[in-house]
C-alpha cells in the first residue's frame, strides 16, 4: 500500500537548494553569472563558485531525466544521430536531452555552457562527451585537466604539484578570462572551510548505519543525501545547514529506534544488512529499491555514495592548502582508486558496518565502475567470507534494466542469506 | 501416519515433482511438460510422482521377487501400459476436441477434412496405442504433446497439400485446451486395465522370434514373462487394493522453478531454484562444492558448501543462448527431436566453429553452413560445444571449480553436452569428481522436497488458512 512518502526538514531544505540552483541557471543573463558544465566525480565546486559561476552536471541531469522516465526517448534520440548502443548510457542521455531542446529536471532550459571544466580523467569517456559538446557548443570554453590514477595507492607529492600546475596555468587563467573575475584565493579558502564542515557531518551520518536498526539506508536514501554536495552547494553555508539537520533527524530515528524511511512508509524490520557496489539503476529506482525494502534489507554503504568523495578514511578538503587540497580531492574520487584500495574500502565497510552481504549492481555502460568488479566481488568474498551476489542493470537506459530476472536473483540472494542465518543459529 | 514431502519445480519446458519419505528418500518422481496452465502442469507431476510412489510402494511389497527377470519385465511393461491408460483417456478428448475444431472451420472443403482427420486418427491410435504396449514408449521421456504431435504431423503430410494448413491448424487449436485440462484418473481402475491388457498381450506371444529384430536378452525377458505372467500377476493383485488405497500423505510442500511465482502456494512455500538445485545435487553427492545446472532458459553456476547451502551463484542474463531452448531451436532448424540432438552431435569427425552464441543468428549460421556443405554431425558437435563454452564462463564468474562437480537439469540429458563438459571442466580445472545422476532433469524438485521436511515453518495451505479461520 503507497503511502504519502514522510516530508522531513532536511527533505525541504535540499528542494528548496536545488530549486534555487535551477532558477538561478534560468536567469543567468539577468543575475550575470556564466555557466559551467562539469562533472561529479572530482569536481572542483568550490572553483567554480570562486568564479561566481552557476555549475551545470550533465550526468545528474541524466539521472534525473530516467527518474522522470524521459531517458528512453532521449537514448534513442541520440541513437538516430549515429551514438551507438554501447556508448555510455549517460551521455545518450544527455546528447538526446540537448537535441530535444535541453529542457532540464525542472522544465525550463539548460543554459548553454560557457565552461566545459573537465577536472577528472579516471572516465575516458567524460573527455569524449564533452569534445562532443564542444561541437555543439562552439562558444564554450573546454578546460581539460589531467588528474593522475592512484596506481600504487597512494597520492605522492609530484602528482599534487602536477595538478596543481594544472590549475594554475590552465585552469584560473581560463576561468578569470572567461568570467572577468580575479582569482581570490581568501574566498577559495572560506569555501573550502565550509566544504570540510560539510564533509564531517556526511561522514557522520552515513556512519549511523552501524546502529541496529539501521536509521539510514546509505544507498536508495544515500543517493538523495549526496544530492548538496555533489551538485555544487559542497563549500555552501547550506550544505552545511542540510546536514546538521538531515544529522539531527537521523538521531532521533535512532532515539526512536526507528529503520529507514522508504517511499511506503517505515521500514518494518531490519532482516540483511547489505553493503553495494555500483551505481543503482535509476530508470527503475523505486522498483529496484521495492525489492530490497520488501525483503528487509537495508544498505549500510555502498560505494556509489562515495564517487563525489571518500571521506571514509579521514580525507577532507584543508583550507589551508588551497589548491593541493582540490587536487587531492580529484584524485580521491572512487572510480579513482586502485582496486585493491576499492577492496579494503568496501571490506571495511562490511566490517565495521556489521554487513550480511555484499552485492554488485554492474552497470552495462559504465567501464569506470564495471571493470574489476568481479574480482573484487570474489577477493571480498574469501577475505571476509561474506555471501556475495551478483546482478546486472544500467544506468538510465530502460531496456537493460529486467525486472523479473533482477527480482529472481535478488530474491535467491536473499534466501540463500536466510539459510545461513539460519545455519549460524543452528550451529551456535 | 506415514508422512512425505513434495517439491515441485515449475521450469520453463518441464514441470518435475519429487515425493521424499522422512528419511530424504526418493519414493516417486513425475515429469509432465510445462503448459499455459501452470497448475495444470505442477498437478499433473504431481499425479505423476504420487503414481510412480504407488508403483515403487508395490515394488517394494512384492519383496525379492522383483529382482526376477519375470517380474522386472512386467512392472516394466504395465507401468507403460499404465501410462497407455492416461494416454487414452487424454486422447479422447483430444478427439473430440479436434472433430469439433474443425467442424466450425469455414473452409469449404470442411467436409472432406473431417474425412481426412478421421484417417488420421484411426492410423494414429492404434500405432501410439502398439507404442505403449509392445515398445515400451512410456519409459521414453514423452510427452502426450511429443507423442500426438510426432504421428499427427507424419500423417498430415502424406494427405496432400490442400489439407496441410486446416489439418495443422485444427492441431494446433485443440492441443492447448486440452493439455491445460486436468483428467483425473482411477489409480487401481488404470492398473487393473493395463493387467487385462497384459494378459492378452502374453498370451498371444510368438514362442520363437520371428524376424531376429530384437536382441537376445529382450527375448530372453519375454520368454520369461511368457512363461510366469501369470503367477506375477497372482502376487500383484494380492497387492494392488492396499497400494491403491495407501494414502500418500504429502505433510508439507515446495514449489521452486521459473514459474513459482504463479504456484498457488502461500509465500514461504516458494523457494528459489538456484537453492533447491544446490541442496537437491548436494544430496545426492555430498561432496559437490561446484553445481552446474542448464535448464530451458537459465544456466545457473552455483558454489556450495559442506552442508549444500549455496555460497555464491552466477546465472546468465539478457540472454537465453546456451540453454535448452536454444537446443530445442536448433533441434527444429535440423528436423530433429531433442533426443537424438546428442547423439547426432557425437558422431561428429571434428566440431565446426559456431561464431555466433545468439539462437536466432545461430540459426542462420547453421543454413550457410549446411549450404556449404559441411556435415550435420560436425555443426551440431560446434552448437553443443559453444552451449558449454557459454556455461564455463558462467561457472568461472561463479568462482571457478573446487572439488566435486556436478551437473544438473534437462540439458545434462544431453550426451554431447555432457561429453564437452567432461572435456572442459577437465581442461580448465584439472581432474576433478564430476557427477552426473541419471535423475539429474529432478534435482531442482528434490531440493524443494527437502527444503519441504525442514526449515518450512509453513503447512499446506489448506491448513494454513484454516489456522488462519480458527484465529
Amino acid at each position: 500500500m503507497s503511502q504519502e512518502a514522510i516530508k522531513e526538514k532536511s527533505m525541504i531544505l535540499q528542494k528548496e537548494m536545488i530549486e534555487g540552483l535551477f532558477n538561478d541557471l534560468d536567469h543567468t543573463k539577468e543575475l550575470g553569472k556564466k555557466v559551467c558544465y562539469t562533472f561529479v566525480p572530482g569536481n572542483l565546486s568550490e572553483l567554480i563558485r570562486t568564479f561566481d559561476m552557476l555549475p551545470v552536471y550533465p550526468e545528474i541531469n541524466a539521472l534525473q531525466s530516467a527518474m522522470r522516465k524521459k531517458s528512453g526517448g532521449y537514448i534513442k534520440e541520440a541513437e538516430k544521430n549515429a551514438h551507438s548502443e554501447d556508448v555510455c548510457t549517460y551521455v545518450k542521455c544527455d546528447v538526446g536531452m540537448m537535441m530535444k531542446g535541453n529542457i532540464g529536471p525542472t522544465g525550463t532550459k539548460i543554459p548553454e555552457p560557457d565552461v566545459l571544466l573537465l577536472s577528472y580523467t579516471g572516465c575516458f569517456t567524460f573527455m569524449k562527451w564533452f569534445e562532443t559538446l564542444k561541437r555543439e557548443y562552439p562558444n564554450a570554453k573546454v578546460i581539460m585537466v589531467h588528474t593522475p590514477y592512484q596506481e600504487n595507492a597512494k597520492m605522492t607529492p609530484s602528482m599534487v604539484e602536477y595538478m596543481v600546475k594544472q590549475f594554475k596555468e590552465e585552469v584560473i587563467p581560463q576561468m578569470e578570462e572567461v568570467t572577468g573575475i580575479k582569482y581570490d584565493e581568501a574566498k577559495l579558502k572560506r569555501m573550502l572551510a565550509l566544504s570540510k564542515e560539510a564533509e564531517d557531518w556526511i561522514t557522520k551520518i552515513f556512519d549511523t548505519t552501524k546502529h541496529r536498526p539501521s536509521p539510514i539506508d546509505a544507498y536508495f536514501a544515500g543517493v538523495y543525501y549526496i544530492g548538496p554536495i555533489n551538485i555544487g552547494f559542497r563549500g555552501t553555508e547550506q550544505a552545511v545547514e542540510y546536514y546538521k539537520e538531515l544529522y539531527s533527524e537521523i538521531q532521533e530515528r535512532i532515539r526512536l529506534g526507528l529503520g529507514p524511511i522508504t517511499p511506503e512508509g517505515e521500514m518494518k524490520e531490519e532482516k540483511y544488512r547489505l553493503v553495494v557496489e555500483g551505481p543503482p539503476n535509476w530508470t527503475s529506482f523505486r522498483e529496484f529499491w521495492k525489492i530490497f525494502y520488501d525483503m528487509g534489507a537495508v544498505i549500510v554503504a555502498s560505494s556509489y555514495t562515495k564517487v563525489g568523495g571518500v571521506y571514509d578514511m579521514g580525507w577532507r578538503h584543508d583550507p589551508e592548502r588551497p589548491l593541493e587540497s582540490l587536487a587531492e580531492y580529484c584524485m580521491n574520487c572512487y572510480t579513482n582508486l586502485n582496486i585493491p584500495q576499492r577492496i579494503d574500502l568496501l571490506s571495511k565497510c562490511i566490517t565495521e558496518y556489521e554487513a550480511d552481504g555484499y552485492i554488485t549492481n554492474s552497470i552495462k555502460s559504465c567501464n569506470s565502475f564495471s571493470a574489476g568488479q568481479l574480482g573484487m566481488m570474489r577477493e571480498i568474498e574469501d577475505r571476509l567470507e561474506v555471501p556475495v551476489g551478483f546482478i546486472e542493470s544500467d544506468l538510465v537506459d530502460p531496456r537493460y534494466f529486467s525486472y523479473s530476472n533482477i527480482k529472481n536473483r535478488l530474491e535467491s540472494y536473499f534466501q540463500m542469506l536466510e539459510q545461513r542465518k539460519m545455519m549460524e543459529k543452528e550451529t551456535m | 501416519m506415514k508422512k512425505y514431502y513434495l517439491g515441485i519445480d515449475l521450469g520453463s519446458t518441464t514441470s518435475k515433482a519429487v515425493i521424499i519419505n522422512e528419511k530424504d528418500e526418493i519414493v516417486g518422481r513425475g515429469i509432465t511438460n510445462t503448459r499455459a496452465n501452470y497448475k495444470v502442469a505442477a498437478d499433473i507431476a504431481r499425479d505423476e510422482a504420487v503414481y510412480d510412489a504407488r508403483f515403487n510402494l508395490l515394488q517394494r511389497k512384492i519383496g525379492e521377487d522383483v529382482t526376477k527377470p519375470e517380474f522386472k519385465k512386467y512392472m516394466q511393461d504395465l507401468r507403460s501400459v499404465f501410462q497407455y491408460g492416461q494416454f487414452r483417456r487424454r486422447m479422447e478428448s483430444l478427439e473430440r476436441m479436434l472433430n469439433k475444431t474443425v467442424s466450425e472451420f469455414n473452409y469449404e472443403n470442411k467436409d472432406a477434412i473431417l474425412v481426412k482427420l478421421k484417417e488420421i486418427i484411426e492410423t494414429i491410435r492404434p500405432q501410439i496405442q502398439h507404442g505403449f504396449i509392445n515398445e515400451d514408449l512410456g519409459s521414453k521421456n514423452q510427452f502426450f504433446r511429443d507423442i500426438v504431435s510426432e504421428k499427427y504431423n507424419v500423417e498430415v503430410e502424406a494427405k496432400g497439400k490442400e489439407f496441410y494448413e486446416p489439418l495443422m491448424l485444427a492441431f494446433d487449436k485443440s492441443i492447448t485446451p486440452i493439455e491445460n485440462e486436468m483428467v483425473q484418473y482411477n489409480f487401481k481402475e488404470l492398473v487393473l486395465e493395463a493387467m487385462k491388457i497384459l494378459d492378452e498381450k502374453y498370451k498371444g506371444l510368438a514362442d520363437e522370434q520371428e524376424d531376429g529384430s530384437y536382441e537376445d536378452w529382450y527375448y530372453a525377458q519375454l520368454n520369461a514373462v511368457k512363461d510366469n505372467y501369470k503367477n506375477v500377476e497372482f502376487t500383484l493383485r494380492d497387492h494392488i487394493e492396499d497400494i491403491a488405497n495407501e494414502e500418500i500423505h504429502v505433510a508439507k510442500m515446495v514449489g521452486t522453478g521459473y514459474g513459482r511465482a504463479l504456484l498457488p502456494f502461500p509465500e514461504d512455500c516458494i523457494k528459489s531454484e538456484i537453492l533447491c538445485h544446490a541442496y537437491g545435487a548436494h544430496a545426492i553427492f555430498p561432496n559437490t562444492r561446484t553445481v552446474l545446472d542448464i535448464g530451458g532458459q537459465d544456466t545457473k553456476a552455483i558454489q556450495v558448501d559442506s552442508h549444500g547451502l549455496v555460497t555464491s551463484f552466477h546465472m546468465n542474463d539478457r540472454c537465453a543462448a546456451g540453454c535448452g531452448r536454444y537446443l530445442g531451436y536448433i533441434a527444429d532448424e535440423f528436423g530433429l527431436s531433442l533426443n537424438e540432438l546428442g547423439p547426432e552431435a557425437n558422431k561428429a569427425t571434428k566440431e565446426t566453429t559456431i561464431c555466433s552464441t545468439c539462437t536466432v543468428f545461430a540459426g542462420a549460421e547453421v543454413k550457410e553452413l549446411l549450404h556449404n556443405g559441411e556435415e550435420r554431425p560436425n555443426i551440431l558437435a560446434g552448437l553443443h560445444k559453444a552451449i558449454v563454452q557459454r556455461a564455463m564462463s558462467l561457472i568461472a564468474r561463479s568462482g571457478g571449480v573446487r572439488e566435486e562437480f556436478t551437473f544438473t537439469g534437462g540439458v545434462a540429458r544431453n550426451e554431447a553436452v555432457l561429453k564437452y563438459v567432461k572435456q572442459m571442466v577437465t581442461d580448465s580445472y584439472g581432474d576433478i569428481t564430476m557427477n552426473i545422476h541419471t535423475d539429474s532433469i529432478f534435482m531442482g524438485a528434490l531440493g524443494g522436497a527437502m527444503f519441504a521436511r525442514r526449515n518450512i515453518s509453513a503447512d499446506l495451505p489448506t491448513a494454513k488458512e484454516k489456522a488462519k479461520q480458527e484465529n
